[in-house]
């Protein structure tokens, strides 16, 4: 029953907004297509920050630098309640969502949903989003190339998002 | 951004190299621009069809109702734009896609927010285009139905229990990311 409320949130906004539409008579077809079209444009100036950007991500993925980092940082990072088996979970959240979900997917289902680890891994991905894909997709569609000080404060909201999640899980689940 | 991508493509080479995966990076270097064009294409739709429902809920009034509720905090965020009310709806549209957890048509909507914005300034990202970005890195959504259906396929009775821990989580990094985000600003502005 919840599963259906959730998916029907997406038809549900889209059925609101064009009958609600209607009623103030609006061309409810002919916007739609216009800004559909306006759409396509946008996408044609993502693709180029989207190659660019994938590009050094997955350069960086197949490196193997995220595994060495990621060892290096463990045990700092357990001594602020950050269970070491998520950090390679942390460490690819911000670069690839589908890297991160699936990495999630598996320590989920390797500890358990009810686990410690299980519970911070899906709060983590819960409460962030993939910062350099968010990045490269809004600066990509705006045609900015200098990004000032964009990167580092959204990376700073990442860690207190990962630090957050730790301390949630503990506070919530005791 | 120029330093971060020089940066990223640097670190891989030599780590890579050194690390014994020159190969591995090679090949990576080739899938993550055919696997970029992909990404686009899958997106190409979701995205023309939100900027469309955008359009009629511009064109209905209902975009500046939405704004109108939320212009308390975003004239706190966004105190450059306080006078646009086509980019305040824009990103009144934006949030409230966010806090639905409909991230596929919360992009599109900040897209056009961020075009707006970038208009006033060419090629360089303002302080309110930076909140802008950092706010939409750092989610917002209410429910989490992704991860939740990740616990259910992984037998939890109650994948929604989470809940709490994950709008504490939200919350924190939010605010330490409009926090950093002004904080930066200050240290930055002699180079907007």
């Amino acid at each position: 029953m919840m599963e259906l409320c959730f998916q029907m949130v997406v038809p549900f906004t889209i059925m609101v907004v064009a009958l609600w539409a209607m009623t103030r008579r609006v061309d409810v077809y002919g916007a739609l297509c216009q800004g559909a079209g306006e759409g396509l444009g946008v996408l044609l100036k993502i693709i180029p920050a989207m190659v660019g950007l994938m590009t050094a991500v997955y350069m960086l993925r197949a490196s193997g630098l995220l595994e060495a980092v990621g060892q290096l940082l463990a045990p700092v990072l357990a001594r602020v309640g950050i269970p070491p088996e998520v950090v390679g979970l942390l460490l690819v959240r911000p670069v690839s969502g589908n890297a991160a979900l699936g990495v999630g997917a598996e320590l989920i289902s390797t500890y358990g949903p009810d686990s410690a680890v299980g519970r911070t891994a899906a709060v983590m991905l819960g409460s962030t989003e993939t910062t350099f894909y968010t990045i490269a997709v809004y600066f990509g569609a705006a045609g900015i190339h200098k990004t000032r000080y964009a990167v580092p404060a959204a990376l700073c909201a990442d860690v207190a998002a990962f630090l957050a999640a730790a301390w949630a899980v503990g506070l919530v689940f005791g | 951004m120029t330093v971060i991508w020089t940066g990223m493509v640097v670190l891989s080479v030599v780590y890579g190299l050194w690390a014994g995966n020159g190969p591995a990076v090679a090949a990576a270097a080739v899938e993550g621009a055919g696997a970029a064009v992909e990404l686009c294409i899958t997106m190409a739709g979701v995205l023309c069809l939100w900027m469309g429902v955008m359009e009629v809920m511009k064109r209905s009034g209902l975009a500046q109702g939405l704004s109108r509720l939320l212009r308390p905090v975003l004239c706190r965020l966004y105190p450059g734009f306080k006078r646009d009310r086509e980019t305040m709806d824009a990103i009144s549209a934006n949030v409230s896609a966010n806090l639905l957890g409909l991230g596929n048509a919360a992009t599109p909507l900040g897209i056009q927010a961020a075009r707006r914005m970038a208009a006033r300034t060419p090629g360089v990202a303002s302080d309110s285009l930076c909140m802008l970005v950092v706010c939409n890195t750092a989610s917002i959504q209410l429910i989490p139905t992704t991860v939740a259906s990740v616990r259910l396929a992984a037998g939890c009775k109650t994948p929604f229990d989470i809940l709490p821990a994950v709008w504490l989580a939200s919350a924190v990094s939010v605010a330490v990311g409009i926090l950093a985000a002004k904080v930066m600003a200050r240290f930055w502005r002699g180079r907007e």
